[in-house]
């Protein structure tokens, strides 16, 4: 195929430093993008604290310490921001992924061949975060 | 109302000029004019120089892609009024090089539509007598709103992907290969997999959306390469454990 490049200069418009300011999702999806440091970040941590569960009392007692100082404090929470903005997207993205059509002999027949709303897609994962999250914090506060 | 209105318009003539400069033309605004409407008023009454894209007028063609005020549109479906007392920039697609004041150059668009072989395959095609292969309305369903694409490229003007990694397959040729992949009498699917799912097909793609939110014709390419990265995440693991030759 001939191009045009043989007629006349193509202009190639440079891509800005600061694309990423020109619009509100394009600075979300930096952002976004930016959460995976603060997931790594947190598994990190995560491992910091099991590395000093098991090595005894005073371990963990000074990994508590370390934990309380300012700094980290506000590492932890933006990390904490960050993940909650990583989660919530994530889930918000589920229902463009999953698309299901209602099939089967079960499925009423007024409903067969329908598809599950969006929504509801987007609720189910909501749902099964928040039962996750409270199983989590029943086994945390209830051996705590 | 005012009875005027300016147009910012983008001027590249690689014969005189090295980069894209604006140029201001004051065009009558009507109540039903569109920008492309004012586009053709500065080329038949002020400057017969000023190129451009343009054909049905009626947001079928795809054409008219131009940037208004810094976002992808159809300048055919983009009203002047709307953007009353003005000035309106008009530029060319982001995201494409400049062959001419608002003219891009969309060879590399065109070649990727070719890649993902966007027509439908068969392992074998059953006798013409046996008639044509019948869908279900719930099967034409699955891949309609795919099917609406126009290729105006607004979608790879509004990606950002696109602008940093041109060799990114681009939201409107993976919405393409939906469209035949969903469809029941399309047999491709594992052909269109090797091109789809790389890191220049749907994995280069960070949900952004903009193209979904750009796309005039509501066919929603982030929906398509969201749903197809399942696909692809399905077939690698299926191929991790269970090879495709051997099944």
């Amino acid at each position: 195929m001939s191009s045009v490049d043989d007629l006349a200069p193509l202009y190639r418009r440079p891509v800005s430093v600061f694309w990423w300011a020109r619009r509100r999702s394009y600075l979300l999806f930096v952002l976004r993008e930016l959460s995976s440091v603060a997931v790594a970040w947190t598994v990190v941590y995560l491992l910091l604290m099991a590395n000093a569960v098991f090595s005894g009392a005073a371990a963990y007692q000074r990994f508590l310490d370390w934990s309380g100082r300012p700094w980290l404090i506000l590492i932890n929470v933006v990390a904490l921001l960050f993940l909650l903005l990583h989660a919530v997207t994530w889930f918000n993205l589920a229902p463009q992924a999953i698309v299901v059509r209602l099939k089967g002999r079960r499925v009423p027949p007024r409903l067969r061949g329908r598809l599950v709303p969006p929504r509801l897609v987007a609720a189910a994962h909501f749902s099964a975060w928040l039962v996750a999250s409270a199983l989590v914090a029943w086994i945390l506060l209830g051996v705590g | 109302m005012p009875d005027t209105i300016t147009l910012q318009v983008a001027r590249y003539r690689p014969d005189i000029e090295r980069e894209p400069t604006l140029q201001d033309y004051v065009v009558p605004l009507r109540k039903e004019w569109a920008v492309l409407d004012g586009l053709n008023y500065i080329k038949d009454q002020l400057d017969g120089t000023l190129s451009f894209r343009w054909s049905c007028r009626m947001g079928i063609c795809g054409s008219c892609g131009m940037s208004v005020n810094g976002d992808p549109k159809l300048t055919c479906a983009t009203f002047l009024d709307d953007y009353a007392p003005g000035p309106v920039r008009v530029e060319p697609l982001a995201n494409f090089p400049i062959v001419r004041d608002l003219v891009v150059e969309i060879n590399d668009f065109m070649l990727k539509l070719r890649r993902v072989k966007p027509w439908l395959m068969r392992d074998q095609h059953k006798p013409l007598d046996e008639g044509e292969y019948l869908q279900t309305p719930e099967e034409l369903d699955d891949y309609k709103k795919y099917s609406l694409c126009i290729n105006c490229m607004l979608c790879y003007s509004a990606c950002p992907i696109y602008g940093l990694e041109p060799e990114f397959l681009g939201p409107a040729a993976i919405a393409l290969a939906q469209r035949y992949n969903l469809d029941s009498r399309d047999e491709g699917a594992h052909q269109r997999l090797d091109v789809l799912s790389t890191d220049e097909g749907v994995w280069a793609c960070t949900y952004v959306g903009e193209c979904t939110v750009a796309c005039p014709k509501g066919v929603d390419p982030a929906g398509a390469i969201q749903r197809y990265k399942l696909i692809a995440a399905k077939e690698s693991m299926l191929d991790l454990l269970w090879p495709r030759g051997a099944r």
